[in-house]
């Protein structure tokens, strides 16, 4: 906890300035809930808050396991932040598997809150703990806070005659009420979202509420050990504006919206669930009423070709996944690319390769978006970089798609997909917007006709009388759109595809220096959801005099026309990124820069340390 | 739906002809399906830019560029989906799908499936040659065990399935036989897909005379087509060639073939053909020569009303729109918001 100089009296809160806080327990105990109703809640407050959630790829696997254990982190503070928070100052754990997979992370001196009605000897067995660490020393370097919150649980709800189940369930809402009582939050919301929740057993929603209360209670009256009190952490001096939590797939699924609703188009949405993209489909699904029609496929190559099947018709085709279903669309996306249809298609990108690690974080799908189908078969690359950016690049990717008629991938992770940030709500009327023209006219038609500025085709849809087409993946002939094997117009058709690509950058930003001076001595270089380590890492270097900037790209391919101008007005660069170096493969390749890779592929974000010890080490070796 | 007027003047065959060079070889049974289909569509009054054929890999895919429409020439094996995207985007649009017996029962099989039970309101026409054409020759997911092929030298091993009970199998509501020599019932059967509110599913007979010449000969040649085809037609009694005739085995489920006038049996003693009998179109598709003859028409055309995967979907979308297009500014402000106010002490540049 980074604190501040003064306690505030009239509360006997210890004021501090950032807490990191990880809620941890079994699949089963709730903890997704808890901590995203604390940070709900944090945010209604004022604070700038960033989330982690880390759940097992298992449904609910065996209790008590290590394999079980669910986790959420939630970094708040009185000032901006980028990250989840690389160690929590707070671990909650509801279990002993809990605590054996969390502990390693608690900051020396942190506090730990136990659930010690969960450390019977079965549960301490099937965490592998031989003897109950509880009862030895080996706690000893943290602040310790014991309490039976089972027993305290079962009291709380005694008088609304739930099952002994459903009453232990409520533990969750006990021990949040514990924490928004130690970290001075309000529990209204709770209780109104509660109230919402269990709307047709209101019982159960009465007997929640009844733990949360007394959770808060215990915290106000029982005697706490030394060492253990309540904190207050002011609100942040947010930009002015209307705010709320986004996570990065809602943020997704409304830019998507957006971009329709700016190029005028309805879409066409076809999806297979995968994690961690299925809650694009689940969101968009629940948003007829704003102009898509979502469509749940038989399986990945249907779901991205039914979306080429409404592009074509008219609508725009999206389509959602993440790297297995990516690798399965990769055919028909090809089609796209040849039929020079638009589409946009969303890779939240998981651990792989294969299944992987499906519910973990990764960046590894880049090399395969920019480069992994058959043929010369460029397509436009576009990365988010916040759980907010998500917005933006969806509808960037949407006006690109349309205006350039060609696929676009959209890269964000796991890591985005979950986690939340509070975020200034955009106002959609200040979108530019980006009407696209449908083609009516006959006269002088065929269907690859191109505008002289962009290369895009003509869209000719299915319904205009005087257009009749046919389109396919074979070749086709400039001048005319008919099929043709011809060696030198097959030659100048692939020019003027890669050539229409290419000159998407014409269409972008410039690379800009997200931090620091545009030279020196080294230039961090990230993409995608490592923009708030490798910037509070930099800040950080930065303090410390090194001349260090940072700059981070969105549009990964075609890329900014500046960049490797950029690259080269510093002695170093230096690409943190969470795969096995895939960036920095494409950097030294199209800049002849040397650049250095800093990879960790362990299914996590980077934490901020990592990324400035590198930096230091890099720049006193050289 | 509304249908559109048909187009005044009404048009031709000449004009569903598209200008490119057909390139399927000499002989080809695809010729005469192409034919067809070209002289059906102005019978049927349908307009030109309203309808589209879509198809997948092989050279039956290669069905769309001759016809003066609009056409997709997609991927192997995914026309279905590609076809489920145009309906879900356009409703009023009509679609035919083009596939081949490996198009659509190998590659693309999982595809013709969810197509078939979601009941798309289009046509399938399935150019069944028992062979892959396109490849040179391999057989194919319909050709017969010992079809001695380059890719088995030594016979195929690889049990073959029949596509009409393929189809009804997935659910399909209209299942239809065709074969490609025979325009006229070809015709009569294609309109009848057409007609139908929901997947129409008609397989032709098609013949590949480079490699799989004569496939169906057995019961497509002039001589053998009286006595081993049956033409089913709707509320009429089984009967084929001469005297022949399908009914009941007494006493089980099976279909057997008897002469009317011997022993005993009569014309009353004959099946009826019920077209929405689902149970009985099963029985029909698996009978196969020299036993029984191949029965070709509707075999199955069901009465219970679904309404098509696209109608339904525009239906729930019309309901989500009930208020009208949503407005995303107010959406992306709904539930746990907040206002932060301008700082005063906060630098006015920065
Ligand atoms: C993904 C993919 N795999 C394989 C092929 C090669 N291929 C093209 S057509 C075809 C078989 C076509 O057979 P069928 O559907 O029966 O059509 P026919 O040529 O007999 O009309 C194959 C294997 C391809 N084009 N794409
Ligand atoms: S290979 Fe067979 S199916 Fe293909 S065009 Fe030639 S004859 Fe027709
Ligand atoms: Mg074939």
């Amino acid at each position: 906890m980074d604190t501040f100089a003064s306690t505030n009296s009239t509360t006997q809160r210890e004021l501090i300035e950032s807490v990191v806080i990880r809620f941890a327990g079994d699949s089963g105990d709730g903890m997704q809930l808890t901590g995203s109703q604390f940070s709900d809640t944090t945010a209604l407050m004022g604070n700038d808050l960033s989330t982690l959630p880390d759940f097992p790829a298992e449904i609910r696997a065996p209790a008590g396991t290590t394999f079980g254990v669910s986790g959420f982190q939630v970094h708040f503070a009185a000032h901006d932040i980028m990250t989840p928070g690389d160690a929590p100052d707070v671990l909650v754990a509801m279990n002993p598997a809990a605590l054996k997979v969390n502990l390693r992370d608690l900051k020396p001196g942190g506090l730990l809150v136990v659930n010690t009605g969960a450390f019977t000897a079965g549960n301490l067995k099937k965490a592998g703990y031989d003897k109950n660490p509880l009862e030895d020393s080996s706690l000893d370097g943290y602040r310790l806070l014991k309490i039976d919150i089972t027993k305290h649980t079962l009291q709380s709800v005694e008088s609304f005659g739930l099952g002994n189940k459903e009453a232990v369930r409520a533990k969750n809402m006990w021990t949040l009420g514990l924490m928004m009582w130690m970290f001075g939050r309000e529990r209204d919301s709770t209780a109104e979202w509660l109230r919402g929740k269990f709307a047709k057993s209101p019982n159960i929603a009465e007997a929640n509420i009844a733990a949360l209360n007394a959770g808060h209670v215990y915290g106000e009256t029982a005697e706490m050990p030394q060492g253990i009190h309540a904190y207050e952490v002011p609100r942040a001096r947010l930009q002015e504006g209307h705010y709320r939590n986004v996570t990065g797939n809602e943020a997704t699924a409304w830019g998507l919206l957006t971009g329709g609703k700016l190029a005028g188009l309805e879409l066409v949405l076809g999806s297979y669930p995968i994690t961690p993209a299925s809650t694009i489909l689940h969101y968009l699904s629940n948003l007829r009423a704003y102009g898509i029609t979502t469509f749940q496929a038989e399986d990945e190559i249907a779901a991205v070709c039914a979306a080429i099947g409404a592009s074509y018709a008219g609508s725009l085709g999206i389509t959602t996944t993440s790297g297995p279903g990516l690798a399965l669309k990769t055919e028909a996306i090809g089609l796209a690319v040849s039929t020079e249809l638009p589409l946009v298609v969303v890779d939240v990108q998981r651990g792989g390769p294969s299944t992987g690690l499906p519910t973990k974080t990764e960046q590894s799908d880049l090399l395969f978006a920019v480069y992994g189908r058959n043929g010369d078969c460029p397509l436009v690359v576009l990365a988010a970089s916040t759980p907010g950016d998500c917005f933006t690049m969806a509808v960037e990717a949407v006006r690109l798609a349309t205006k350039y008629m060609t696929p676009v991938i959209l890269l964000t992770d796991g890591f985005l997909a979950n986690s939340a940030e509070p975020w200034k709500i955009p106002d959609i009327n200040s979108f530019e917007p980006f009407p696209v023209k449908q083609r009516t006219d006959p006269a002088g038609f065929h269907p690859f006709l191109r505008d002289p500025q962009t290369l895009a085709r003509n869209w000719a849809v299915p319904g205009t009388p005087g257009l009749e087409h046919r389109i396919g993946g074979l070749e086709k002939n400039y001048d005319s759109g008919n099929i043709s094997y011809d060696p030198d117009n097959h030659h100048k058709m692939v020019k003027v595809r890669a050539a229409k690509v290419a000159g998407v950058a014409d269409d972008i930003p410039l690379q800009k220096i997200d931090q620091g001076e545009d030279s020196g001595d080294l230039l961090v270089v990230g993409w995608g959801s490592t923009f708030g380590a490798i910037s509070s890492a930099v800040l950080g270097a930065r303090k410390a005099g090194l001349k260090v900037s940072h700059a981070h790209i969105r549009y990964m391919h075609p890329m900014p026309k500046n960049l490797g101008e950029v690259l080269k007005r510093f002695k170093h660069v230096l690409v943190p990124e969470m795969n096995n170096g895939m960036l920095v493969k494409i950097l030294r390749s199209d800049y002849l820069v040397d650049a250095r890779g800093l990879n960790k592929i362990a299914g996590q974000p980077f934490k901020i340390a990592e990324i400035e010890a590198e930096i230091r080490g890099l720049l006193a070796s050289s | 739906m509304t249908p559109l007027d048909p187009p005044n003047p009404p048009l031709t065959r000449k004009d569903f002809t598209s200008d490119q060079e057909v390139r399927w070889c000499p002989g080809c049974g695809d010729y005469a399906i192409l034919a067809a289909v070209q002289r059906m569509l102005p019978e049927l009054g349908v307009r030109r830019e309203n309808t589209v054929f879509v198809s997948g890999i092989g050279c039956s895919s290669r069905f769309p560029y001759y016809m003066n429409t609009y056409g997709f020439h997609t991927i192997h094996g995914r026309a279905p989906a590609v076809a489920t995207g145009l309906k879900l985007a356009n409703p009023q649009l009509d679609v035919w799908l083009v596939t081949g017996d490996g198009d659509g029962l190998s590659i693309g099989g999982n595809h013709l499936i969810h197509v078939l039970r979601r009941n798309l309101n289009l046509q399938i026409i399935l150019f069944n040659n028992r062979i892959y054409g396109l490849t040179k020759g391999q057989y194919s997911p319909t050709s017969l065990l010992g079809k001695r092929s380059p890719s088995s030298p030594m016979g195929s091993v690889d049990n073959p399935i029949a596509p009409a009970a393929f189809a009804l199998g997935c659910g399909a509501r209209f299942v239809a036989r065709g074969v490609d020599t025979d325009a006229k019932n070809l015709i009569n059967t294609l309109k009848r897909a057409h007609e139908f509110q929901g997947t129409g599913f008609v397989e032709v007979f098609q013949n590949c005379p480079v490699f799989n010449d004569g496939a169906f000969d057995h019961f497509t040649a002039k001589d053998v087509a009286a006595q081993q085809q049956l033409h089913l037609e709707h509320g009429k009694p089984m009967r084929f060639g001469d005297d022949k005739g399908l009914r009941l085995r007494p006493g089980s489920l099976d279909i057997e073939v008897v002469t009317v006038g011997e022993n005993g049996v009569t014309e009353a003693d004959l099946l009826v053909h019920d077209e929405t009998n689902r149970s009985q179109a099963f029985l029909l598709a698996n009978l196969d020569p020299p036993t029984f003859p191949v029965a070709v028409g509707v075999l199955f055309r069901s009465d219970e009303n679904l309404v098509p995967f696209e109608v339904g979907m525009h239906e729930q979308n019309k309901q989500a729109r009930a208020r009208g297009l949503g407005d995303i500014n107010a959406l992306m402000r709904k539930g746990h918001t907040w206002k932060v106010d301008a700082d005063p002490s906060a630098d006015p540049a920065g």
